[in-house]
């Protein structure tokens, strides 16, 4: 096995499917000669030329649009977006185009297709640069939903998400683009809607994705020295979910913690919340907690922006609240 | 542009004309009669519009797609008028089962890639089969209608600034009925010839007098060719009007009887019967047959409609995701 950056990961992912499958292109801002504003598509354009890695004009609607498009006349697009907050002005196209086509023709039309790019936070990049987006778009049917950082699971998962014949999108983190693990190589497939226990325990569950997975490995390590075993789910898919891990989990601790970046509001550590609260509520010894961004727009200042984010000291108060302890 | 029509041709373009006008009459008061709910926008007076295109394409090969007026377009591309009466009836013998609607008919074997409600939304999907149509290099064109409103939407400008920086063999067609629901034109748009939208993307442009189905034919034809042989985007903008309000529940109350009276003393069936009667196509007693014809059709539609089943709950959840 390889040792791969997350970058590396999904270009592998790409290209390989790209070889595999003519109908599938790269579409997005700096996507091809720049070689991606994170470096992401690096080489793609030599390797693929120009039809296949395409800079698009700045103009997340009408080439989100253009993807929908070539998606129901038979092509697999992916369309990259730099960042996923740049993509809310591709939200009528996501929501009420590629979300719904499938339906409204009544299963003529699909939109295979992928748009990804970073989401959340990165340092330092003020409130319109630092949203995330998953509880945005979890509440709309017809979308799949994909946020992890593991690079393994960024190509197995990316495999998947190509050849699905709906429309997938994928969060991941520009922070994390350098982080490098082991990623299997050639066919590595993950499929969608399969969590992942990343950490064993026995104490509580901490269910965590896309970053806070590195924030809940940390608290875990830290709480392991106190004598508290916690268990890390990673549902890696958001939707559709792997309610199933998440519950096995709760029956055997007794206990959650949902740790999610982003706003708590209506967010999908509700649902989370709520769907393990009605399925195992007599194996809960404690009211379950969560974790989020602090209610407000992401402030400049390192300091403030550090505080906005759910930071280990107030994942350990909820795990041990969780606890009585 | 003035190239004369074979006498079989303006009948057919007669009778397809008159089958939208007649369909959508009888939408009409199947909707007062609240067969159906929902929103309801009527084509009636722009039915040059879609005759003079649509006839000037390869039916079924080259990509349509347009906003929310979208009844008439995929019956002239050849989809059952009993199916689409059926999907505003919400039955599930409609082209979408009764999960589309009024505003949204579809027809994937013809190529019709949907009528949609978002103002303006469907123009980037139209250059996504542009883009498709170059990626496979295809002898093929695809073709956008839009209303003049739409052309105030940002999306409208990203779709006609990437098909001409792409080449994409793109034919954007704004139906310029004059009105966006109730708001005229004029009071939302700085230009008066709406075509000129097409300068500031290097763009060819192109205006057709919407109510001449001949003229509109023969000018399409000669845009369609051109497009697919060189593969350059178009915007045409094809000047009609609609005879009715917005939508079914709309008066029209903003226009005033002069002005809807002048305009529909340029009826495109009229025109057309004017034509075919110099022309010798057709004699007066034709016409009344043709009546009789088309009366038999649309009366089928309706029956095959009403008689069909409503969607079994089951329906609800299929075609969430594939």
């Amino acid at each position: 096995m390889a040792i791969l950056t997350l970058r590396e990961a999904l270009n592998q992912a790409m290209s390989e499917e790209m070889e595999r499958d003519p109908s599938v292109f790269l579409m997005g801002e700096e996507v091809a000669e720049y070689d991606g504003a994170y470096k992401v598509s690096k080489g793609m354009l030599a390797k693929f030329g120009p039809m296949r890695v395409v800079d698009s004009p700045i103009s997340e609607a009408g080439f989100a649009g253009l993807g929908v498009g070539a998606a129901m006349c038979g092509l697999r697009p992916i369309i990259e977006m730099m960042t996923w907050n740049f993509a809310i002005q591709a939200f009528d196209q996501i929501i009420n185009h590629a979300a719904k086509m499938l339906y409204m023709s009544g299963g003529q039309y699909k939109v295979p297709m992928v748009i990804r790019g970073p989401h959340g936070a990165a340092h330092m990049l003020s409130a319109q640069h630092s949203q995330c987006v998953d509880h945005m778009l979890v509440n709309c049917p017809g979308l799949k939903i994909i946020s992890t950082i593991d690079p393994a699971d960024a190509k197995g998962l990316m495999k998947s998400a190509i050849r699905d014949d709906n429309t997938v999108l994928f969060l991941e983190s520009e922070m994390l683009y350098g982080r490098s693990g082991e990623v299997p190589d050639g066919e590595h497939i993950v499929p969608i809607g399969v969590g992942v226990v990343k950490r064993p325990g026995s104490d509580v569950t901490l269910v965590a994705w896309n970053k806070m997975v590195l924030l809940a490995q940390d608290v875990a390590t830290e709480l392991e020295k106190e004598g508290i075993s916690v268990e890390i789910i990673d549902p890696r898919t958001l939707m559709p979910l792997d309610e199933e891990i998440i519950f096995n989990s709760v029956r055997k601790t007794n206990r959650l913690v949902v740790l999610e970046e982003g706003w708590g509001v209506a967010s999908f550590g509700c649902h989370i919340v709520d769907r393990v609260v009605k399925e195992c509520f007599d194996d809960l010894d404690a009211p379950p907690e969560r974790v989020t961004n602090l209610f407000v727009p992401m402030p400049y200042n390192e300091r403030l922006e550090h505080e906005v984010m759910p930071t280990a000291e107030r994942t350990i108060a909820a795990i041990k609240a969780v606890l009585y302890k | 542009m003035t190239q004369k029509l074979s006498n079989q041709l303006l009948v057919a373009f007669y009778k397809e004309m008159l089958l939208g006008r007649r369909l959508e009459e009888r939408i009409g008061q199947l909707y007062v009669q609240q067969k159906f709910s929902g929103f309801c926008h009527l084509y009636i007076g722009q039915e040059a519009v879609s005759t003079g295109c649509l006839n000037a394409i390869r039916k079924g090969q080259d990509y349509v797609i347009t906003g929310y007026r979208d009844h008439v377009a995929p019956v002239v591309l050849g989809m059952d008028p009993g199916v689409m009466i059926a999907e505003l009836l919400g039955k599930v013998t409609g082209c979408a089962r009764g999960k589309g609607g009024s505003m949204h008919m579809f027809s994937e074997k013809h190529r019709f890639m949907g009528g949609h409600g978002i103002v303006g939304g469907q123009v980037p999907l139209a250059a996504g089969a542009g883009w498709k149509i170059k990626y496979n290099k295809e002898d093929l064109v695809s073709l956008c209608f839009l209303g003049d409103a739409a052309s105030n939407q940002g999306q409208f400008h990203e779709a006609l600034n990437m098909a001409a920086i792409w080449d994409l063999p793109c034919i954007f067609i704004i139906e310029n009925n004059k009105y966006g629901m109730g708001t005229a034109i004029s009071r939302t748009c700085s230009l008066s010839n709406l075509s000129d939208r097409a300068k500031a993307y290097n763009m060819r442009q192109a205006v057709v007098d919407g109510r001449n189905v001949v003229n509109t034919y023969n000018q399409m034809k000669e845009i369609v060719e051109e497009t697919r042989k060189t593969s350059k985007p178009i915007l045409v903008e094809i000047q009609t009007y609609r005879f009715r309000g917005h939508s079914v529940s709309d008066p029209g109350n903003y226009r005033t009887k002069e002005e809807v009276e002048k305009e529909r003393s340029r009826d495109c069936l009229v025109l057309l019967k004017e034509t075919m009667l110099a022309q010798k196509a057709a004699k007066e007693d034709d016409f009344e047959k043709f009546e009789e014809e088309i009366a038999d059709k649309v009366d089928a539609a309706v029956a095959f409609a009403e008689d069909s089943p409503e969607p079994e709950l089951d329906e609800l959840y299929k075609h969430v995701l594939v």
